[in-house]
């Protein structure tokens, strides 16, 4: 794959085409296990699927390592923040997104939510054989343009082909290091009783569109995944409120499960509101029919703060004005008590634990 | 959302609210007990704790979480038996997916398939039936549980692979019927009812004829309700209005829905393909007489009990699962000795704590800041005394 004029001038890396444009390296329509034998077929699959699209100065040597400038790295920050992430998801393209951009958007997140800079990832794919070459273009792609929107260069990985069975088409690892800013220092060990609990829009997205996607329920709805970055409305959010106390995006077990880690953490207690829980009517729609909670739906691009109750209308503002938080909305508050319990003030006054998920959610009979 | 949201109007709940006040203080006024209601149903149950609707009641009421979670109520002789049939080598095992995590005596059907049986989770007996149809060279299980609510869709997929010819599928049935279940807890000299909350998604398959016994012969009111918080309400104020006026009837309060006379396509097809068992063991319970489905013997070639060998084995309760007194509202979930301690939805020793909608799990899942001091119960009794 070659870089268009087009992608030229809004692709961050500014990579210039080493090579003249011409066909395609890999013509097997499918994978096979030769793609992962470590020799020419091999070569070729990572030099015309991910050299071509994910190119960049780090990328392109093929050496065994990424290289990087420290001076350039402490010019951002004091601390690096490194982690990684496994994405397998059945199907591997969905309404709003696919494979491939959660798996630079959930890197992306991990390392934002530490108030870093997020910078550089890795890209670690399993491929099952007989997948379609072109799938695995597809989902390239996809990565390119996401680690283009969140500022990101993917400057490593690794390929490995298992026998048909052995996988379920795709697997891709992500792992990525940011910068922490100074000054900053961002744990869900810090809450106070009086902080306030913000979340940047709609809650269950993500996991009603994986679970509508798969096609086992006849139902067909409008909605789609919420996967994008959120290091843009980090930015924001530091910008005005340095003093951010807790942030986690909200994806496997949803805001009850990142919810209670905060409380767990922090040995307080967190109290949200019903009537400010922004949820969709067919998110809502979903989980009465399944009798799901859509407080354990996962999420792809939501994000909970912790913030002093000073700050709040600050930070809520910032994230209005951004926009991956246009809907951003005040949840509920820190309490002093019971400690390590999330509770939920329903709209009736009455108030019921929000516990941690036992399990997966099951879809009930009746 | 329609027919949702309009039943979780806070101004409206109040207004009921208010009423079922009234009414409660008027019928405990010569009493030295509240007003039991028991809940039949395990998604009544659930929607009373999501919604926090034991606390907005005034202490004059009190509910009683009945036996109505199907899978709660499934004994581990009969998951063992599920098992067994999962474990046959080339067998696909189709369920719904809240019994997955049921414990058998060793393990569960999630546990199992960790082992390496193929078992698959299902969203409908179709789903299970296209399955059969896709694996031909298989023979496909489907695991049918529950009350009169989910029987109807497995006798008309049974009478569709039937007209199909489709021989790899069979049901390993486990319906049960929730009258004969009531009137064994109603004849029960522990149980002190007033009323019932009757089940609203079985009623749409019965209808409300079957529980006029319950009126007649056993002297207690029952309505028939919706699910959301002012269904649930309004239920309860009929029912004390009924005790008010000292009648004893059954009302529907789910009109919207339940038909008197039920579903008839339903029943006509549940009636076609099963037949009422002498007697089904219920977890906490104990056998109950004609209580549980099982096919009929024209539809043998569809029975997994005759195509299986299976171990046929009863095993018995935990002995310090208190899940029995619990089921019958003898007990509260926290008097269980093992409550919160040994039996957690993690770790389920008692029925009552399997499934979410069973009453332990409910009170463990939205209640335990209130059971970790039981004595916020206290109160209300007190305050109850005082009035007497």
């Amino acid at each position: 794959m070659t870089l268009t004029t087009n992608s030229l001038k809004t692709d961050p890396f500014h990579i210039k085409q080493s090579r003249p444009c011409r066909s395609p390296k890999v013509r097997d329509t499918e994978i096979t296990l030769s793609h992962g034998s470590g020799g020419k077929a091999m070569r070729d699959l990572i030099e015309d699927i991910f050299v071509g699209s994910f190119a960049n100065p780090a990328l392109t040597p093929l050496e065994d390592q990424a290289r990087f400038n420290l001076a350039d790295l402490m010019q951002l920050g004091d601390r690096l923040a490194f982690t990684t992430d496994s994405y397998v998801i059945d199907p591997l393209f969905f309404p709003g997104g696919d494979i491939g951009s959660l798996a630079i958007n959930g890197t992306v997140n991990d390392l934002a939510v530490s108030g870093a800079t997020p910078l550089y990832l890795t890209c670690s794919v399993i491929l099952e054989e007989g997948l379609p070459v072109e799938t695995l273009r597809q989902v390239t792609h996809s990565m390119k343009n996401a680690a283009i929107a969140a500022g990101v260069q993917i400057v490593t990985g690794d390929t490995k082909v298992v026998q048909r069975g052995a996988a379920d088409k795709l697997f891709i690892n992500t792992a990525g290091i940011g910068v922490i800013r100074t000054n900053v220092s961002i744990s869900a060990s810090q809450l106070q009783p009086g902080d306030v609990v913000l979340v940047n829009g709609n809650l269950g997205d993500h996991g009603a569109t994986i679970l509508l996607a798969r096609g086992e329920l006849a139902l067909s709805t409008t909605l789609q995944s919420d996967c994008q970055p959120l290091n843009g409305l980090i930015n924001a959010v530091l910008e005005v409120c340095p003093q951010v106390r807790a942030m986690r995006d909200a994806t496997r077990g949803g805001l009850a499960t990142v919810l209670n880690e905060f409380a767990t953490s922090s040995q307080v207690g967190i109290r949200i509101h019903e009537e400010n829980l922004p949820i969709h009517p067919e998110v809502n729609g979903v989980c009465e029919l399944l009798g799901l909670d859509p407080l354990y739906l996962a999420n792809e691009g939501k994000l909970l703060i912790v913030v002093p109750r000073s700050h709040a209308k600050t930070v809520l503002n910032a994230m209005q004005n951004h926009p991956a938080g246009r809907e951003s909305r005040i949840l509920g508050e820190v309490v002093e008590a019971p400690t390590g319990t999330v509770l939920l003030k329903t709209t009736f006054g009455t108030e019921r634990v929000v516990d941690m998920l036992v399990g997966d959610q099951l879809p009930r009979i009746c | 959302m329609k027919y949702v949201s309009e039943y979780r109007d806070p101004q409206k709940v109040d207004g009921v609210l208010q009423e079922i006040r009234q009414l409660g203080e008027a019928l405990t006024a010569k009493k030295e007990r509240p007003i039991k209601l028991m809940e039949i149903c395990g998604g009544h149950t659930h929607a009373i704790f999501k919604y926090g609707l034991e606390d907005l009641l005034p202490p004059t009421i009190e509910m009683i979480h009945g036996p109505g979670c199907p899978v709660c109520i499934m004994p581990k002789g009969r998951l063992d038996d599920a098992i067994a049939i999962a474990e046959n080598p080339n067998v696909i095992f189709t369920t719904f997916g809240d019994a997955m995590r049921v414990p058998g005596s060793k393990h569960s059907l999630l546990q199992a398939k960790a082992k390496g049986a193929d078992i698959r989770m299902v969203y409908s007996p179709l789903d299970a039936l296209q399955i059969a149809k896709v694996n031909c060279d298989r023979p496909v299980v489907f695991f049918a549980i529950g009350f009169e609510t989910t029987a109807p869709s497995t006798a008309l997929t049974v009478l569709q692979a039937a007209a199909e010819g489709i021989e790899n599928f069979s049901l390993f049935c486990n319906h049960v019927l929730v009258v004969p279940a009531l009137e064994a807890l109603l004849s029960n000299p522990d149980l002190q009812l007033d009323g019932f909350i009757g089940p609203g998604h079985v009623s749409m398959v019965i209808g409300t004829e079957p529980y006029r016994v319950i009126a007649e012969r056993y002297r207690k009111p029952l309505v028939v309700s919706g699910f959301e918080p002012l269904d649930l309400l309004q239920s309860i104020w009929m029912v004390l209005q009924q005790l008010v006026e000292q009648r004893c009837e059954v009302e529907n309060q789910y009109a919207r829905f339940v038909q008197s006379e039920g579903n008839p396509v339903g029943l006509d097809a549940m009636r076609q393909v099963f037949q009422v068992r002498e007697a089904f063991e219920w977890r906490g319970l104990g056998d109950i007489p004609q209580s549980g489905l099982k096919m009929r013997p024209e539809y043998a070639q569809f029975d997994a009990e005759v195509k299986f060998t299976l171990p046929h084995r009863q095993v018995a309760d935990h002995k310090a699962c208190a899940c029995g007194e619990i089921l019958k509202g003898v007990k509260k979930p926290w008097e269980c000795k093992v409550f919160g301690t040994g039996c957690t939805p993690e770790h389920p020793i008692g029925a009552c704590m399997v499934s979410s909608e069973g009453a332990c799990a409910a009170y463990y899942k939205y209640g335990r800041l209130s059971l970790e001091s039981p004595a916020k119960k206290q109160p209300l009794r007190q305050e109850l005394e005082m009035s007497t």
